[in-house]
């Protein structure tokens, strides 16, 4: 009965960091989240976790027959319907992620306003869920490489890079706007709009190396630039610039310290607003 | 050895006005953001702004007390006194505004059962997931599955989504997961109130169980007769202080005769409800104010007699227009035990019509036969079948001694006076009669 464990609660003050040794405390309960959202994602829908697929895949005819025969877009080398569909993968995560995340503690307001527990998980959890849907995507990919008779090279061992690089940069943001909904409705509004427009200022449907040097600069200030770049550069082997792999990184880790750091200050005010 | 909670001058103070001081609109806080780039982000809520001083709310003041190992500790207050506030400071909820709380040990609250349930999952799922979020492990969970299933007996729908349940399985299997925790610390907030009799007295017994193995439980509650009857201390909180602290027994007493002095000198018969303190903090002020009169239209100063009559007037605002709108008139005893309730949906005549916002419902009680003493009034609303708003004890009610039967004997066993009539039959059947 003699517990070792002490807790003590006070108001908070001032900026928090994460606690890791919490976190890992509550390491089942994330696996917990990450396995409903998973089931719940897909629950009563006929296609099921086809929908992971379909969504670029659609993305892909639209874009990659009516683009490239009207605005005449040329890719990097690679077939362009390929090309497009690599591209929008990682978009597809990107932008679910986003909006997933950004209603989630929201959606938990139950949980929130009754139980403790580290309230990053929530839009954290809705995140790792989408991998699941990545999988599938990618294997769609491997089936359409084999098709356009394009080949894997060495460069996919960068892809786990890319894929973390691209997690943090959703859950940064993820954190952000999840947190911000929580005092403003306003961002349910804000995020499909703003996924939407920032579609065309990433390199998804074009390459970069297309864009010219002025308008270049403007892009690389956009963290999934590098992402998506890199994402092509392991399975497609397209052309990269190291640079913009190098600013992209640093923007993802800035945006995710400052998105943890950003969740944590409103996280004591939570249960009151919610 | 020391005490298993610690509470030192914990206060907790809410900014009234719904959304807890945060910029109505994202353009506000955008303007404040950019003209106060620091200040946007101090203070515990998303700004920095400082209500107007009578827009503060303490919700607590001041409260401290100790929980030893083993106690079962009891908190008694009427609605608003800020039981429910102690409660979410103490499981980590949200943040007291000042003070400090020492927890030693391993705490787990059943503020409301059901937390964290999903319409879509089935039950085995649930079951997991909603023992996970309230704390436990997997391996935990699975060593105790069966005593879970087997206490909620949801038997063979284990695999049925839980949106198929009924309502009462469904508090069952809530009750049962939260019942298996087997926390060092264990807070209990009125849950004995679900489910149908046969299933409280189960979860009386499974609270019972964890006080016979010397497990601390923290109970919150205004059925004193449960306090009682399981609690051995207590403290009593009055608006958001703590008024007295002792044994569960004595702490009953103190609340109860409390009640019945302030109860002694009503001052009017119009109650004026904008901030009443019976209100729930998360309710909207929608009920304005409330007048009573009794027999002839005479104001209500608080006394009547056993049978007499009450008319209530409610005033209420509808914010959006709406058909579906009820109102309620609860009446009490002290002890927090409901003993009957007068309700629109009552009214055969009752008719439905479109209605928007400055609204008077009046309720005739054409005979309110209660045993004197004292009880007390509550008034809510519904709209759309839903509670909005919800104030307890607006009044007091006073039944007086009095001649109810014409006999000269005062009625004081039970709740009810019953009208009865008493003969002795001349008709002597045989079938009871001594061999």
């Amino acid at each position: 009965m003699a517990s070792t464990y002490e807790l003590v609660i006070q108001p908070r003050k001032g900026w928090q960091g994460i606690d890791l040794r919490e976190l890992w405390h509550y390491r089942e309960l994330l696996g917990f989240l990450i396995w409903r959202d998973i089931k719940v994602r897909y629950k009563q829908t006929a296609l099921g976790g086809l929908w992971a697929v379909i969504q670029p895949f659609v993305g892909m005819i639209v874009f990659g027959v009516l683009f490239q025969r009207v605005a005449a877009i040329r890719s990097d080398g690679s077939p362009y319907p390929l090309f497009v569909f690599t591209g929008l993968v990682i978009w597809t995560f990107f932008s679910n992620g986003l909006t997933l995340s950004s209603i989630s503690l929201v959606q938990s307001e139950q949980m929130i306003r009754r139980i403790y527990f580290p309230r990053i998980l929530v839009p954290l959890g809705q995140i790792l869920a989408l991998f699941l849907d990545l999988g599938v995507s990618l294997i769609f990919l491997a089936g359409l490489m084999v098709y356009y008779g394009w080949s894997v090279s060495l460069n996919l061992l960068w892809l786990p890079v890319f894929l973390f690089g691209s997690c943090l940069v959703t859950a940064g943001l993820g954190f952000i706007l999840s947190a911000l909904y929580v005092h403003y409705r306003d961002v349910k509004y804000a995020v499909p709009f703003f996924t939407q427009m920032l579609l065309f200022l990433t390199p998804v449907l074009y390459p970069m190396e297309h864009v010219p040097g002025s308008l270049r600069f403007l892009l690389s200030i956009n963290p999934m630039a590098g992402m998506v770049e890199g994402f092509r550069y392991s399975l497609l082997g397209s052309p990269i610039s190291w640079t913009l792999v190098g600013v992209s990184f640093a923007e993802a880790i800035l945006l995710f310290a400052l998105g943890i750091f950003f969740l944590r200050r409103l996280e004591a005010s939570f249960a009151d607003v919610i | 050895m020391a005490p298993v909670i610690e509470v030192r001058n914990v206060s907790k103070q809410y900014i009234l006005g719904g959304r807890a001081g945060a910029n109505t609109s994202f353009r506000e806080a955008i303007t404040h953001a950019l003209l106060k780039p620091f200040q946007a982000l101090r203070g515990s809520s998303a700004n920095g702004q400082t209500p107007a001083e009578d827009n503060l709310f303490w919700a607590l003041k001041d409260v401290s007390l100790d929980v030893e190992a083993g106690d079962t500790f009891a908190i008694i207050g009427s609605n608003g006194a800020g039981k429910s506030t102690l409660l979410k400071i103490l499981s980590r909820i949200t943040d007291p505004t000042e003070g400090m709380v020492k927890v030693r040990g391993r705490l787990a609250s059943l503020l409301e059962v059901g937390t964290g349930f999903h319409p879509e999952l089935t039950g085995r799922e649930n079951i997991y997931l909603n023992g996970s979020i309230l704390g436990m492990t997997k391996a935990e969970i699975e060593a105790r599955f069966n005593e879970i299933t087997a206490f909620a007996g949801i038997g063979r729908f284990l695999d049925t989504p839980v949106k198929r349940y009924s309502s009462g399985m469904f508090v069952r299997l809530a009750f049962a997961i939260a019942a298996h925790l087997d926390p060092e610390i264990l807070i209990v907030d009125e849950v004995l109130a679900v489910g149908d009799v046969a299933f409280q007295k189960k979860c009386l017994g499974k609270m019972a169980e964890a006080c016979a193995q010397a497990r601390t439980v923290i109970f919150v509650s205004h059925n004193l007769a449960v306090v009682e009857a399981l609690c051995n201390k207590a403290i009593v909180l009055n608006q958001g202080r703590v008024a007295f602290t002792g044994s569960a027994k004595d702490a009953s007493e103190f609340y109860m005769h409390t009640l019945a002095t302030e109860s002694a000198a009503p001052s009017s018969h119009i109650f004026d409800l904008h901030t009443a303190t019976g209100r729930p903090v998360k309710y909207q002020p929608q009920i304005k104010g409330l007048e009573l009169y009794t027999e002839g239209g005479k104001p209500f100063l608080g006394e009547l007699r056993p049978g007499g009559s009450l008319r209530a007037v409610i005033h209420f605002t509808l914010e959006e227009p709406c058909f579906s709108f009820d109102c309620t008139v609860a009446i009490d005893q002290p002890s927090g035990q409901r003993v009957c309730t007068a309700h629109t949906a009552y009214e055969p005549d009752r008719g439905h019509a479109e209605k928007v916002g400055e609204q008077v419902f009046v309720c005739d009680i054409e005979s309110i036969p209660l045993v004197p003493g004292d009880y007390k009034l509550s008034v809510g609303l519904d709209v759309g079948g839903r509670e909005v708003d919800w104030v307890d004890d607006v009044a007091r009610l006073r039944v007086v001694v009095s001649d109810y039967y014409g006999t000269g004997v005062v009625p004081n066993r039970g709740v009810f006076l019953l009208k009865n009539r008493w003969a002795l039959s001349e008709e002597k059947s045989a079938v009871f009669r001594e061999p």
